[in-house]
């Protein structure tokens, strides 16, 4: 390194070092604060680091309060809408990008158009709606706002785009079926995309509060984030066992994310770059 | 039409037909509904009855204007909005400049580092928050005593619950517009700092005549995007504060949900969303209407 850029380097990294300290303390702390014994997170001046490591409150949690309940909740759902949006997001995308057809552009242009409509306006009727359908309290009524959505055909639309549509005329040449093409041609092609949209799906649902806040009222259905603020009322003051709830719904998600960010943020770059 | 173009249409339509039919029956016409709904007086005994139904043309908006508590929540939001949706976009460009910049080596491990608390459930950061922010016990009021700075009750004091809460977002969102903006910066050609380092440019001038004008597109998708989440602030309050202390982070979408989830008055709560929509619509046009003049 040339003595011109040293200055300017040693100013940088001090800047990214303070904001990798200020992004993690948070995180970190949770995790410490979640090993200490009862009571040690609630000390004067606050302990950076457990006297003993213990287990009990991740014990605790998964003994008295069901916690391996809500966890499996929390996934199944989020799998489901995964699964269940990609199919059908995919399908609509294709069609949105390689058909031509009347009106084509103005339906795209309206769907579009609707993102700004903020989701809690629909909210309340979709609960009557819901109710009606005898659907409040059971999964499906969780599952259905989410089966799909406007983002996702956006990005399936976006990314097939790209792709030429001789590949798709030369299997219409051989006679394939629409269906066909889709499912062993078209599929195949999205992976990458397909890849990020499952992760964006299945995080957007693991993390979601409201809806689920909204339609879940037997607690035996809960998930991690509706479980965990519940909990709070009830444990506000043991801080070591809420810090340990906060864990295991946030680990989860933030190891996929670690083990799957390339596509992530390809799919962040591709949203951002056409919007 | 010929064979094959009928062929194409209906095929089309059959790919488009569950994606459609969904957000036609669990979007759209929720939302037309909402609209109905906001000029009746849909209560807690319509939701047992429908018969006790009553249309009340504007009355619910005209409610709306005259409650003060509407108004505090009309305060807060904006004061989050305003404030917090600025700060987090500057912190965001910020945290993209740094790590973009050409002297820093493994710029993918800071990057994985400061999006990390994005793809956090907000619930669980929001308990581990309010632990943070604890008067006596808390991780930032021992931070700032090093400092010398008295103990602040961040969450107990109305006038540092909302900007208690501002920070506790700025640091939870910051990570994904960073990541719109880095694609933002590596989108600029190189040859323009060269030439503009040939003129003898510093910079500040580099980036005020360089980076901020090719950034354009991405400043405002990332603008937009933040005032859009940002008017819908519900979990942060209803965890860490539930609206308190005396009401100073009651968000509208807070109050939508108590008086729509909590009291079940929904036509009053689908005018409070609607008000909530319109204000987003106004925002964006806005938006939309200075980007124009200003590229003109």
């Amino acid at each position: 390194m040339n003595p011109r850029s040293f200055l300017p380097a040693v100013l940088l990294y001090s800047l990214l070092i303070l904001g990798l300290l200020l992004a993690l303390t948070p995180l970190w702390w949770m995790i410490v604060a979640s090993l200490m014994p009862p009571g040690e997170a609630n000390s004067v001046p606050p302990r950076l680091w457990p006297s003993t490591v213990t287990f009990e409150h991740y014990a605790a949690l998964f003994t008295r309060l069901d916690l391996a309940r809500y966890l499996l909740n929390s996934t199944l759902l989020a799998s489901a809408v995964t699964v269940i949006s990609l199919l059908i997001n995919s399908m609509a995308g294709y069609a949105f990008a390689k058909f031509r057809f009347r009106g084509r552009d103005r339906l795209f242009q309206g769907l579009l158009a609707a993102l700004v409509i903020p989701a809690q306006v629909a909210m309340l009727p979709l609960f009557l709606l819901l109710k009606q359908l005898g659907l409040i309290n059971t999964y499906g009524g969780v599952i259905i706002p989410g089966m799909a959505s406007i983002f996702g055909i956006f990005l399936i639309r976006q990314y097939l785009l790209a792709i030429p549509d001789s590949l798709l005329d030369a299997a219409r040449m051989d006679g394939a079926g629409e269906f066909r093409i889709y499912w062993s041609l078209v599929l195949p092609l999205c992976r990458p995309i397909l890849v990020t949209l499952a992760i964006f799906t299945f995080m957007g649902a693991w993390n979601d509060f409201m809806w689920p806040l909204i339609v879940l009222t037997d607690s035996s259905l809960y998930t991690l984030p509706v479980a965990l603020a519940n909990l709070l009322g009830e444990h506000v003051q043991d801080t070591e066992l809420m810090m340990a709830g906060s864990v295991l719904t946030v680990l989860p998600i933030m190891l996929l994310f670690v083990v799957l960010q390339k596509y992530y943020i390809a799919g962040i770059m591709l949203g951002g770059m056409k919007g | 039409m010929t064979g094959f173009e009928r062929h194409v249409t209906f095929s089309a339509w059959a790919f488009l037909a569950p994606a459609l039919l969904l957000i036609g029956v669990f979007f759209f016409l929720p939302v037309l509904a909402a609209l109905l709904l906001s000029f009746t007086d849909f209560d807690i005994y319509a939701l047992g009855d429908l018969d006790r139904l009553r249309f009340i043309g504007l009355d619910n908006y005209r409610q709306l204007l005259q409650s003060s508590l509407f108004w505090t929540a009309l305060g807060n939001t904006f004061y989050f909005v305003i404030v917090g949706g600025p700060l987090s976009v500057a912190v965001s460009l910020g945290a993209a400049l740094l790590v973009n910049a050409r002297l820093i080596r493994f710029p993918g491990l800071f990057r994985t580092a400061f999006f990390l608390p994005v793809v956090t459930t907000l619930v669980a950061v929001a308990v581990v928050w309010r632990y943070l922010y604890h008067p006596r016990y808390g991780l930032l009021n021992y931070g700032l005593s090093l400092l010398g700075v008295e103990p602040i009750d961040w969450l107990g004091d109305p006038d540092w619950a909302m900007p208690a809460m501002i920070l506790m977002a700025v640091w939870k969102n910051f990570g994904f517009n960073m990541i719109i903006f880095i694609a933002g910066l590596q989108n600029i050609p190189t040859q323009l700092y060269e030439a503009a380092r040939i003129d003898g440019a510093d910079a500040w001038a580099q980036f005020r005549h360089i980076t901020l004008p090719l950034l354009g597109p991405t400043f405002l998708f990332v603008a937009l995007m933040t005032m859009i989440g940002y008017f819908q602030v519900f979990a942060e309050p209803y965890v860490m504060t539930q609206g308190g202390p005396a009401n100073r982070t009651l968000s509208i979408v807070l109050l939508m949900y108590e008086e729509g989830f909590r009291w079940w008055n929904m036509g009053y709560a689908s005018a409070a969303a609607f008000v909530l929509f319109v204000l987003i619509l106004a925002g964006t046009m806005l938006q939309l209407k200075l980007r124009r003049r200003e590229s003109l």
